[in-house]
Parts: C-alpha cells; sequence; structure tokens
C-alpha cells in the first residue's frame, strides 16, 4: 500500500534542504511556531532594494514543512513582498484553498489538498517569511 | 478464566469497518477508546426508555433516571474499590482536576507547594499554575529519567512540611511508565501530603483498589476506557470530600438557598452542581462492567505481549528509539518511539494509509518533550481488543515510512 500524500516530488523537495541553513548576516529574521503541531520555521533573509537577495531556513517540523520551506526558498530571491505573495497564490491553489491551478514547483502539494489538517504544515514558512519581509 | 481476543474484538462494532477501503487498526487508545456493545446498549436504553432529568421529578421517568444515574456511580465506586458517595461525576479527566485545583485549592495558603512532575499532561500542569496565580502556593517538579520515569529519588530532596498534595500521573500518556504508588505514598505521609493519581492512562486497563494503594484523590475520564465522551470521575476520601467546598454553583448542589446565603448539599452532589451528564454517567457505569467482567491477568498479559510485539519488531527497523521503559516492567501499553530522520507527524500519517491510527505530537506534554529536547513522538497506545495484525500493520507501515521518506 503506498501513501498518496508523501509522493516522490514533495520527498525530493524535502530531502533537497534547498536554502537551509541560517544567514551569516541577515536583514531580517522571523520565527513561527503552529501551536497545534508543534512544528517550527525560522526564516533569514538578505534584503537589497526592497528584493530578496538571499534567503535561509531552519525548519524543526514535518516533512511538508521542509518540502514548503525549500521550495519557497528556490524561488524566492529577486521578489519583494508582493512577489511573494504570488507564490502563495499558488501553494494556496495546491492545497485547494483558492482555486486555479498552482505553477511548480508548489503544483508538488497537490496531494495535501484532501489532508485539511496538514495544510498549515506548507504554509507556516510563508508565514515566517511574511513576518521578516514586514 | 482466560481471555479470546476475537470475542473482545466482536463486541466493538467499529472494529470491524472498513473505512476509506481500509480495515481499522486502532492504536489511539490513549488518546480515546473505542466503545462496546454493552456501553451503547445502556445510553440507548436510557435514552429510550429512561431519560428525563435527575433528582428533580416526582414522575416515573425521573425516577428511573435517578436510580440509573445512582446505580453507574455505584458500578464506577465498585470498579475502583471504593464507596458510591465518594465518587463525584465530572465532565472529564480535565474537569475532574479542576475541580480539585479549586476545591481542594480553597484549603491550601499562601506558601503552601504542590509537587507534580515534570512528565505530566497539561491536565496535571496548568490547572495548578492557574491555582498558584489565584493564591499563591507554589509549584515543584519531579524530574523525569532517561527512560522516561518520574524520578522518585528526587522525593527527599523536594518534599517539605509546607507540600501539602502531590499530583502524578499514574501511567504515563507518554512513556507507558507505570508509577511506584507505594513509594510515593509512603514519603507523602512523612510530610502529612495528599496524593493524588491522574489515572486517565491506568483505568482502561481494570479494575482497582484505590483504598489499598493509600492515595487521597484520583481522577480518570470515561472516554478513555471504553465509555461515552463527556464524563469524567473524582474519587477523593470521603473526609476530603466533606472539607472541600462546592467548585461550581447552581442546582442540585446545595442544601437551602435564600437570598442571603446558601448552604451546601453533602457530597457528592456538592460537587454536582447543574444537569450532570446523565447517559455519559450511566454508559460509564457500563463501561466499568464491562472491564470488571474481564480476567485481568489473562488481559494485562495479552496486552503486554503486544507492547513486547512493538518493542521488538522497531528494534529492528534501523533508527528507531524508545521513549520509556526498554521493558515490560513497571509499564503499561502505551509506547512513545521515534524514527531518526522522519517527522513524527509523516509517521502517523504514512500509518494512516495502512489504516493504521496513532498519535504523534507533544501529546499534551510539552515539559516531557523539553526535557528530551523532542520534536514529539510517535505514540502506540493499546487496548485489550488489539490483535497481532494491528501489530504488524503497524510494523508495516513504520518500515515504509522508514524506507521511503529519509
Ligand atoms: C494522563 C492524562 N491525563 C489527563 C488527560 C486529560 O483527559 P481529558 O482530555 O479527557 O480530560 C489525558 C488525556 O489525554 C491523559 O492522557
Amino acid at each position: 500500500m503506498s501513501d498518496e500524500l508523501y509522493q516522490a516530488r514533495i520527498v525530493a523537495l524535502a530531502k533537497s534542504k534547498t536554502g537551509a541553513g541560517k544567514l551569516a548576516a541577515p536583514t531580517k529574521s522571523a520565527r513561527r511556531d503552529n501551536p497545534l503541531c508543534g512544528d517550527r520555521v525560522t526564516i533569514d533573509v538578505r534584503l537589497a532594494d526592497g528584493r530578496i537577495a538571499e534567503i535561509a531556513h531552519q525548519v524543526r517540523g514535518c516533512l511538508l514543512c521542509q518540502a514548503s520551506a525549500a521550495a519557497l526558498a528556490a524561488t524566492a530571491v529577486g521578489r519583494d513582498a508582493a512577489g511573494i505573495a504570488e507564490l502563495r497564490h499558488d501553494a494556496e491553489r495546491a492545497v485547494g484553498r483558492e482555486a486555479g491551478k498552482a505553477h511548480a514547483p508548489f503544483d508538488a502539494f497537490e496531494p495535501v489538498a484532501s489532508h485539511k489538517s496538514r495544510h498549515e504544515c506548507v504554509l507556516l514558512p510563508f508565514e515566517a517569511l511574511k513576518d521578516a519581509l514586514s | 478464566m482466560s481471555f479470546d481476543v476475537g470475542a473482545v474484538r466482536r463486541q466493538f462494532p467499529i472494529l470491524s469497518e472498513i473505512i476509506d477501503g481500509k480495515p481499522v487498526h486502532y492504536l489511539d487508545n490513549g488518546a480515546s477508546a473505542q466503545t462496546p456493545l454493552a456501553v451503547l446498549d445502556a445510553v440507548r436504553r436510557y435514552e429510550t426508555t429512561g431519560r428525563a432529568n435527575v433528582l428533580r421529578g416526582v414522575h416515573r421517568l425521573a425516577e428511573r433516571a435517578t436510580e440509573l444515574y445512582e446505580n453507574a456511580r455505584a458500578d464506577v465506586a465498585s470498579f475502583l474499590g471504593v464507596q458510591p458517595m465518594e465518587i463525584v461525576f465530572t465532565g472529564g479527566c480535565t474537569a475532574a482536576i479542576n475541580l480539585v485545583s479549586h476545591a481542594y485549592g480553597q484549603l491550601l495558603k499562601r506558601g503552601d507547594r504542590i509537587l507534580i512532575s515534570e512528565l505530566e499532561h497539561h491536565s496535571n500542569i496548568v490547572p495548578w499554575q492557574l491555582l498558584r496565580q489565584r493564591s499563591g502556593v507554589e509549584l515543584d517538579m519531579l524530574p523525569v529519567t532517561t527512560d522516561g520515569q518520574i524520578d522518585l529519588g528526587a522525593l527527599p530532596r523536594l518534599l517539605t512540611s509546607e507540600t501539602k498534595l502531590i499530583s502524578l500521573a499514574h501511567v504515563s500518556n507518554v512513556t507507558g511508565a507505570l508509577l511506584d504508588v507505594r513509594k510515593v505514598v509512603e514519603a507523602a505521609k512523612s510530610v502529612g501530603a495528599k496524593v493524588m493519581l491522574d489515572g486517565a492512562q491506568r483505568a482502561p486497563h481494570g479494575p482497582l483498589d484505590l483504598n489499598a494503594l493509600g492515595v487521597d484523590f484520583y481522577v480518570f475520564a470515561g472516554h478513555k476506557a471504553y465509555g461515552p465522551n463527556g464524563i469524567g470521575v473524582l474519587w477523593a476520601r470521603p473526609e476530603l470530600l466533606e472539607a472541600m467546598p462546592p467548585f461550581m454553583g447552581g442546582g442540585s448542589m446545595i442544601g437551602r438557598v435564600t437570598l442571603a446565603e446558601t448552604t451546601w448539599a453533602p457530597p457528592p452532589r456538592r460537587f454536582e452542581a447543574g444537569t450532570p451528564p446523565i447517559g455519559p454517567a450511566i454508559g460509564l457505569g457500563a463501561a466499568c462492567n464491562w472491564m470488571a467482567a474481564l480476567d485481568w491477568t489473562a488481559t494485562h498479559d495479552h496486552e503486554m505481549g503486544l507492547v513486547q510485539r512493538v518493542l521488538d519488531g522497531l528494534q529492528k527497523i534501523d533508527g528507531t528509539q524508545i521513549l520509556g521503559p526498554a521493558s515490560l516492567q513497571n509499564r503499561y501499553p502505551v509506547v512513545s518511539f521515534m524514527l531518526d530522520g522522519v517527522h513524527p507527524h509523516d509517521v502517523a500519517q504514512t500509518l494512516d494509509s495502512f489504516g493504521v491510527a496513532v498519535r504523534a505530537g507533544h501529546h499534551c506534554a510539552q515539559p516531557l518533550m523539553d526535557r528530551f529536547d523532542l520534536d514529539g513522538t510517535t505514540r502506540v497506545s493499546i487496548a485489550p481488543y488489539n490483535d497481532n495484525s494491528d501489530i504488524d500493520a503497524l510494523l508495516t507501515g513504520v518500515r515504509h515510512a522508514a524506507n521511503t521518506l529519509r
């Protein structure tokens, strides 16, 4: 019996660990906890002219949260807050909270749509990044 | 008598359901156990042939309801080896602990101390922190050993003549460790402290003799003991119940009410303000009778045999670690483990795809997670109706998670 949720792309994103770690000299960082499941994400960003020049994340949490943070790190550089909001729409579409088709890499999270209790795992890195950018 | 797991399973309708194409391997009994037909029937009988309020009516339905409710109190008392009038029905285990923290808390004064432990469920931590805020009592914490037991070696250091209450989990909802009650009671006596046990994880595993245990308060939850939701039990020594003021005010708990002053009813009614959870209490009485009818020597052996199967199976999977006693000594059938490189929620989610229900996370015991610097654990909690196939499905799922998620 294979598990439908943990499809190869999600597992590969998590294992890629893209952006995992800390920045030496972050402009800003922010931490977000999910009190329900205990997942914890810290995001560091270095900003140049209001855009993300470098990003790193430390995730103490599940595979979905790690995969989402890696996908975010892979796509965030060069974006400002509005550009990150676009990525968030993608993540929200993937888990079925918004209508429409998600773009890569966030379309990898489509299998999470039917697991409501895990949506927050995917969205937590976005929450932390929003705090870091505000 | 002996133990026939097939016969037990047939009494739990949910165990033969196929849900979303998957069988039910229910190993989350520590969160909520399943309910046997005997309990469902008792509740249905009340709801269909005796539903009315208790203690208030003279009509026959009210009398019947009152009798069923009081019979349930007697059944629970008999399960605990105590007298019916020493049993207070509450809304749950958490409600029972809060009742004690308020009512017994009224008898405490600033500077008095309460001793709990690092492995307690939040419901045996937070009510005492709230009492500390209200009345200035102090809280002390027994530490936990590396194998997840309360370290009673620290008792002499932490007990003082100001310690008025020691409140500990009889069985840990995370590690499954069984408390050495005799040692706690002896130490408590030496300073004149009372002992309360949180029996949420012990009561579902057979009758108790609370007087022989020598404790002063005992609490547990109906829904973990094969009974309905919304019902819990507080037992306390009669002289303590007698000394405690009410927690909540309302109907049924009074002697006489005038606008100037109200006198209290004697226990247990003093602590059962308002309409109680009548159907759930009746269901819990039936659950206690159901448990009492099992041969617990054989049942315990069956449960612990399954624990051994879990421990043996996990040991063969690379990177697993048990949080709790490594052997069957001093433990009950709750097993927490970590799988190196895989988050507990991902283990639990994978298990769900195999039809295996377990709990993952901090189990409402965050101080214990902090003690071991853990995000959480995956917890397997076993009931008499579990069998080898449940454990084998569990182990298959854990192996699958180990092979695919790291
Ligand atoms: C040891 C322990 N104490 C207390 C509780 C609280 O029980 P309830 O939520 O039913 O009030 C639980 C339930 O998880 C428990 O395991």
